[in-house]
């Protein structure tokens, strides 16, 4: 329960409001290690601490990479870190995604917004296997062409031949040429089988609403769609109650939960 | 001499129906093209027609005086353009201008219209088309006004 001290090694805008940071631990010799869709509780050390999904590569885990967007006073002041300053780290907590049972089949990946930070990390594990996979296929929709994150490896993977990658934004004005309207209008065009791909989404929960009722239309199971959930994680090991969704705990039981497990709470207001 | 008889016929609007149909369409059809940048309708056209694009995309847009044309959907090959031709007054809402070079299947709403009067059937086939079409443009609608990526409005505790 004690955070361990982290430095701040690089920090950089990636929009107008999300940052990425990268951390190196005070003891390096403690090592660290995380799965793909797993968190850290991050300590602003006298204003608060915060649950953010790791965004760098699990094969390298090392230096800690952390990208999220300033939405009140803990995330203003990790945005305001400057290189050299110390921060505190709990964690990894929480379940990740279905990279090892997803061997065989066609992947999905569906982003929306913000939502790509934590599904990065699956996205360099399929890619580093490739073979083991089928078809890849990473659908992202953001709010406008300056709201998307990681642009240069975005090229990088369109420019790829052996993954589909879909872009669109919600609305766009001026020199943006690529798709236009909601993420799950990919959905019907993306190149995968249906009954073989296990689909991982993350984005707004309204957004992952109408992602799984789309991937169920065209034929995905929805025991195979994996979605991240967020919720008020405090104490990242399920004693504290604050992130308690019907039975479970986001912070210990997800974030990343096999949708029809959710099915029953999603859309109860009292939960 | 090709006809344009299998190009509506291949269009996924047209998936499974009655060949029929088709023949009947066939009148009020004809093959367009557009070069990129330019308009294939204006904001408040009187909507006589509808597009089944074959190749490229088409931008849909809305004008705001201080914004420029807002795009707020692009629809590509294999797609419809145009549904207000169903209900009066059949007047277009935004602009539609081509991004890159676009081939469609343009179809006369007016002659459509009239076939229509004799024949419900063809009427009740075409809306059954249209109506899951506008069911879905609706729905992607919603989740954008929702603008369900925005920053938060209020301060959160995180």
């Amino acid at each position: 329960m004690t955070p361990r001290p982290f430095r701040v090694k690089r920090t950089y805008p990636e929009t107008e409001d999300t940052f990425t940071l990268e951390l190196e631990p005070e003891r390096p010799e403690e090592g660290f290690s995380f799965a793909a869709g797993q968190f850290n509780m991050l300590y602003a050390y006298g204003v608060g601490e915060v649950p953010i999904s790791i965004s760098g590569d699990p094969l390298k885990p090392l230096p800690l990479v952390h990208t999220t967007r300033s939405v009140g006073l803990v995330t203003e002041a990790l945005r305001r870190l400057k290189k050299g300053d110390l921060i505190g780290v709990r964690g990894p907590f929480g379940t990740s995604w279905p990279v090892i049972p997803a061997r065989g089949s066609d992947v999905v990946i569906v982003a929306g917004g913000i939502g790509l930070a934590p599904l990065r990390p699956a996205l360099y594990h399929v890619l580093r296997n490739r073979e083991e996979y089928g078809q890849i296929a990473l659908l992202y929709g953001t709010r406008t062409p300056n709201d998307m994150l990681f642009t240069k490896e975005l090229e990088q993977w369109r420019g790829r031949f052996d993954m589909e990658v879909g872009i669109t934004v919600d609305r766009a004005t001026g020199s943006w040429r690529g798709n236009v309207g909601v993420v799950t209008r990919l959905i019907t065009r993306a190149p995968f089988d249906a009954q073989n791909t296990v689909a991982m989404v993350c984005g707004p929960e309204i957004m992952m609403r109408y992602t799984v009722m789309e991937l169920t239309k065209r034929g995905v199971p929805e025991g195979r769609v994996y979605v991240s959930m967020e919720r008020n994680m405090k104490c990242g090991i399920g004693l504290c109650g604050h992130c308690q969704f019907g039975p479970s705990f986001i912070c210990k039981d997800g974030p990343v939960y096999p949708h029809d497990v959710l099915t029953p709470w999603l859309r109860r207001w009292e939960v | 001499m090709e006809t344009i008889e299998p190009l509506l016929a291949e269009h996924p609007i047209f998936q499974g129906i009655d060949p029929k149909y088709i023949s009947l369409m066939v009148g009020c059809a004809s093959n367009v093209r557009f070069n990129a940048g330019e308009f294939i309708v204006h904001d408040g056209d009187k909507d006589n027609e509808f597009y089944l694009i074959r190749h490229g995309t088409v931008a849909l847009d809305v004008y705001s005086p201080t914004k420029g044309p807002i795009t707020f959907l692009t629809l590509g090959p294999g797609e419809v353009m145009g549904w207000e031709w169903l209900v009066p007054p059949y007047q277009t809402q935004g602009d539609a201008r081509a991004l890159d070079l676009v081939r469609a299947v343009k179809i006369d709403a007016t002659c459509l219209r009239a076939k229509f009067e004799h024949d419900h059937e063809l009427e009740l086939e075409l809306l059954k088309r249209f109506v899951p079409i506008i069911t879905e443009r609706l729905k992607a609608l919603t989740i954008q006004l929702l603008d369900v990526y925005a920053p938060r409005t209020h301060k959160s505790t995180f």
